[in-house]
């Protein structure tokens, strides 16, 4: 039923089409670069390094005092040079007192908590208003996540000793990539499919191909497979100039291709559903930025999550686009396959449901 | 042998009943045109016979075919234009066709399609750097491109300038000369009169009139009658003097004579000139197709003869 030779003609026909509209190229491949190059620029570079303040109030278990092994952890990671506040103070009102829009607070429990397996949190202070509280929270959260690996790997505290020396050190810009990756396979396949099912709708086009052998599923694979083209050229585009441009550290692994898969097969399919469901594109237009717009700043691609208040934590764990971002990071960022499969199965129900219900609603011909 | 034979067929949205019961054929190398204001039913019909739409009854038979259930065979055989031919923005004539003989399976002559629709020069400019004339000759074009028998030409020159329209009219005459039948909508009358071999007048839903258009005007026509410029009086003189029976129109001041024998004619200039009174011009005529339209759609024409009618609320209901 479907015919390989009519979605590759289908395919031929659009992606000639689309590389004559610059419109598209340039929010396609273009404008995700930009967006690398300028907060690249903004927060890389030899004076980036940024001093936080950090308190530990571990006291230590069993002759350790892991706390204070993740301080010196995070002291010899490129983006944080970390100033010790004496564990009498009130941290907070300290912070105040310093005009410090940054902090790191280790619990006085930390050592037993963490050799025990239980729950235990290092707090982040930030200010929404500071540029640094991100890149702070976004280091951080990448050495508590080094630190779980370690207990989960059973290698414990020896582990850590040895592992610290050799790890590699974590700047804004291994965040940023997976972020802005995350960003473009959200954009284009969203905002192209709602414009062009809701334009196609109005101007007859469906109809027009209804009068052809090529059918809606075989149409509609024609521009998934352009779109997760098009995502893997902005994928190597992006890493190269990340790598190149700001020396980032990016794990490329074959886990990444299920992301570079589902990802636009989900955002096609959703921009599908919204201008299918809707009734005019101006309509569609609407509905498809109240849906693409908080995806594209909650789902932990300019920022990561960790630093929003718990409440946007929430609802970024509802957005599709967070379990891209999220398992991007864990494969290039922490080359945490185990939450990376986590990530890929939520993305993979979402994208089922999305995508059946895109065809079913679909229509070809008017009853 | 009949290409389209349509029985009892009927289509609402709603409540509103778009296509109320119509039957008609269409021979074998037949133009057919379905006249009508907008509103009329003419898209709905011409959409359930291609496939695009469901019926909700009676008999719908396009090459043997059932429009709605064989759709995918039915499309390999006929070609179509829909209402504002719209395609891909960036892709050029040549290209579409291409497009479409691949997706066809088939092999085509893209440069002979091109000369045919009279778009050669156009095939390398992509879609929408055409003028409104180009866009429907590619649409034209493509329609031909898995080489029909039956084409379903949903008003292709509306919104057309003059020029446009005559060189639209050329290529389907030309498809015409080579045997291809052609279902026609157009609410413009000059169009159906000069393409048609026989037209149907929709409206409301309704078959009003159907035949040659000589035939139409032959039945809902007034036939031949003589126009003296003249007074009430005069009127009233031939009326009580002979056996013909005029009537006055005041705002015209035109006696208007149904002439039943040509001699009728004589007869009432005889009267005329008995009466005394004074006349002026006198002229015979007959009902054009405009007339006929007018008398049965009971809608005012605008100087392009294309009916103006407010906005009905099956406009709506057929997007």
């Amino acid at each position: 039923m479907v015919s390989l030779k009519r979605i590759y003609v289908d395919f031929k026909v659009f992606s000639v089409g689309y590389l004559r509209n610059k419109f598209g190229l340039f929010f396609g491949l273009i404008f995700p670069v930009i967006l690398i190059l300028i907060f690249g620029a903004i927060f890389s570079g030899e004076t980036g390094t940024i001093d936080v303040y950090a308190q530990n109030q571990d006291t230590g278990a069993l002759g350790r005092n892991i706390g204070n092994d993740f301080l010196t952890a995070l002291n010899e990671s490129s983006t944080i040079r970390v100033i010790t506040v004496n564990a009498s103070e009130n941290f907070p009102d300290f912070l105040a007192a310093h005009s410090a829009s940054d902090g790191i607070l280790i619990p006085s429990n930390f050592t037993g908590n963490y050799m025990t397996e239980q729950q235990v949190n290092v707090t982040v202070y930030g200010s929404p208003a500071s540029s640094t509280s991100g890149i702070v929270s976004g280091t951080v959260s990448g050495y508590v996540n080094y630190f779980n690996l370690q207990r989960f790997n059973g290698s414990m505290v020896i582990g850590l000793t040895s592992a610290t020396v050799n790890t590699e050190q974590t700047t804004y810009i291994d965040f940023l990539i997976p972020g802005l990756i995350g960003f473009s396979i959200l954009t284009s396949p969203m905002f192209s499919l709602v414009n062009i099912s809701s334009e196609y709708k109005k101007n007859k086009l469906f109809k027009q191909l209804s009068l052809t052998p090529l059918t809606k599923m075989e149409w509609l694979i024609a521009k998934v497979l352009f779109y997760i083209a098009l995502t893997v050229a902005g994928f190597l585009l992006m890493v190269g100039v990340g790598v190149f441009a700001f020396g980032a550290h990016v794990t490329l692994s074959p886990w990444l291709i299920p992301f570079l898969i589902l990802g636009p097969l989900l955002f096609a399919s959703l921009g599908m559903l919204v201008g299918t469901v809707t009734k005019n594109p101006e309509t569609a237009g609407v509905i498809g930025n109240i849906v693409t717009f908080p995806m594209m700043f909650l789902a932990g691609t300019f920022f990561p999550i960790n630093i929003m208040p718990g409440y946007l934590q929430t609802i970024a764990h509802v957005l599709p686009l967070f379990y891209v971002t999220e398992g991007l990071n864990n494969v290039m960022v922490y080359n945490n396959i185990p939450n990376a499969l986590v990530d890929i199965a939520v993305l993979g129900i979402i994208t089922l449901v999305i995508f059946v219900l895109a065809v079913k609603l679909f229509k070809w011909r008017e009853d | 042998m009949f290409s389209i034979e349509v029985t009892n067929l009927k289509k609402s949205y709603g409540s509103l009943k778009a296509v109320d019961g119509i039957s008609f054929t269409v021979k074998q190398g037949e133009v057919f045109g379905l006249l009508g204001p907008n509103g009329a039913g003419k898209t709905t019909t011409i959409e359930i016979m291609e496939g695009l739409r469901e019926r909700d009854s009676g008999d719908v038979k396009i090459l043997g075919l059932d429009p709605w259930k064989d759709g995918y065979e039915l499309h390999k055989k006929i070609g179509v234009i829909p209402q504002e031919f719209t395609f891909f923005e960036k892709t050029t004539p040549k290209e579409a066709i291409k497009y479409y003989a691949s997706l066809f399976n088939i092999k085509v002559d893209s440069n002979a399609i091109l000369r045919e629709v009279l778009l050669d020069e156009m095939e390398m400019h992509v879609f929408e750097s055409l003028s409104g004339g180009q866009k429907q000759k590619t649409g034209l074009a493509l329609s031909l491109v898995n080489s029909p028998e039956l084409l379903f030409l949903d008003e292709p020159t509306t919104g057309l300038d003059p020029n446009a329209r005559r060189a639209i009219w050329e290529v389907i005459r030309r498809l015409k000369a080579k045997g291809k039948t052609i279902i026609l909508t157009t609410h413009y009358l000059d169009e159906a009169q000069q393409l048609s071999d026989r037209v149907a007048i929709m409206d409301h839903g309704h078959i009003v009139a159907m035949g040659t258009t000589e035939e139409i005007i032959q039945q809902h026509g007034s036939g031949e009658r003589l126009e003296i410029h003249g007074t009430q009086q005069l009127a009233d003189y031939i009326n009580a003097n002979t056996e013909l029976q005029g009537k006055y129109d005041k705002t015209k001041e035109v006696i208007s004579i149904p002439l039943k024998k040509k001699i009728d004619m004589l007869a009432a200039l005889a009267a005329a000139e008995q009466s005394g009174m004074g006349w002026g011009e006198i002229q015979t005529r007959q009902d054009s197709l405009d007339d006929v339209f007018i008398k049965l759609i009971n809608e005012p024409l605008d100087e392009q003869g294309e009916v103006e009618i407010e906005q009905k609320p099956n406009k709506k209901g057929r997007r």
